[in-house]
């Protein structure tokens, strides 16, 4: 490894804890799906920091699949944001209480 | 420790991806966190890159700053602005959940550093390739069955994506 596996694990700590931070604190149902997609970004880049640092190829296939499923969350996602946008004319996570929560 | 060109080219673009997540989900305005998640993705396929996880680095660009982000655009532009912004648009416990972060990110970097004066002992020295060959090989043979799988995932996202959007459910 060029650089120290710690280094790379700091940052991508600090990568999820941004998308944590947009999760919780954020209305936007569209801005909550970004942040995410970073704490996924987060996950992958430990995946390939260990596949790296242990010489074995199958954490870079597993973070195709994370890849792959992020892609699929996505879509969905918005496909459930642009339904409730139908419904209740707002993507305000803490406006929409159609389940009673 | 002389870090090299791609030492440097990792903390460089570290840095840059911390910061412009964070540019992410403190906008007001989704469409400027959208440009900000295309540069963070960048900067991601890049730290692939110094990982030599070339490949990585690839579908990351192709997939995430050019099919999910597109996909973004087009959600933000189908809803009006103004449904998104008419509150204020971060609440009052965002300062706190940030100072926790932050002590949270000291505590771990704590424990990784020393997980990894362990485990660097047992593998100096090698190396993977992270060229396409190795990944294509493995993606075929050890990990055939989960690869098919996902493309069944990637069907029934479709799918459920289509149904949920459409105009009468």
């Amino acid at each position: 490894m060029i650089v120290p596996i710690h280094h790379v694990l700091t940052f991508s700590l600090a990568l999820f804890l941004v998308g944590v931070v947009g999760v919780l604190s954020r209305r936007n149902g569209i801005i909550v799906l970004m942040s995410v997609e970073l704490m996924l970004n987060a996950a992958n880049i430990n995946f390939i920091a260990f596949s790296r640092l242990m010489s074995d190829i199958a954490g870079q296939v597993f973070a195709v699949f994370v890849i792959v499923t992020a892609a699929g969350e996505v879509a969905v996602g918005l496909a459930i944001i642009i339904s409730l946008f139908r419904g209740t004319e707002s993507i305000n996570v803490d406006e929409i209480t159609l389940l009673k929560g | 420790v002389s870090l090299g060109y791609a030492g440097i080219f990792f903390y460089v673009l570290a840095a840059m991806a911390v910061v412009s997540a964070l540019m992410v989900v403190t906008r007001k305005n989704p469409v400027h966190a959208a440009m900000f998640l295309v540069f963070t993705f960048f900067c991601v396929a890049g730290i692939y890159i110094t990982l030599s996880a070339e490949f990585l680095a690839a579908v990351q660009v192709l997939v995430y700053a050019g099919g999910i982000v597109v996909l973004f655009l087009f959600v933000i532009m189908l809803v009006p602005l103004k449904a998104g912004i008419r509150r204020p648009p971060v609440r009052r416990g965002a300062v706190a959940i940030l100072l926790a972060g932050m002590v949270a990110v000291a505590v771990m970097s704590f424990y990784a550093h020393a997980v990894s004066t362990e485990m660097s002992m047992a593998t100096e020295g090698s190396r993977v390739m992270g060229n396409i060959e190795t990944v294509g090989t493995e993606l075929y043979t050890r990990y055939l069955l989960p690869f098919e799988v996902a493309s069944v995932l990637l069907l029934v996202a479709m799918i459920g994506a289509v149904v949920l959007a459409r105009r009468q459910v």
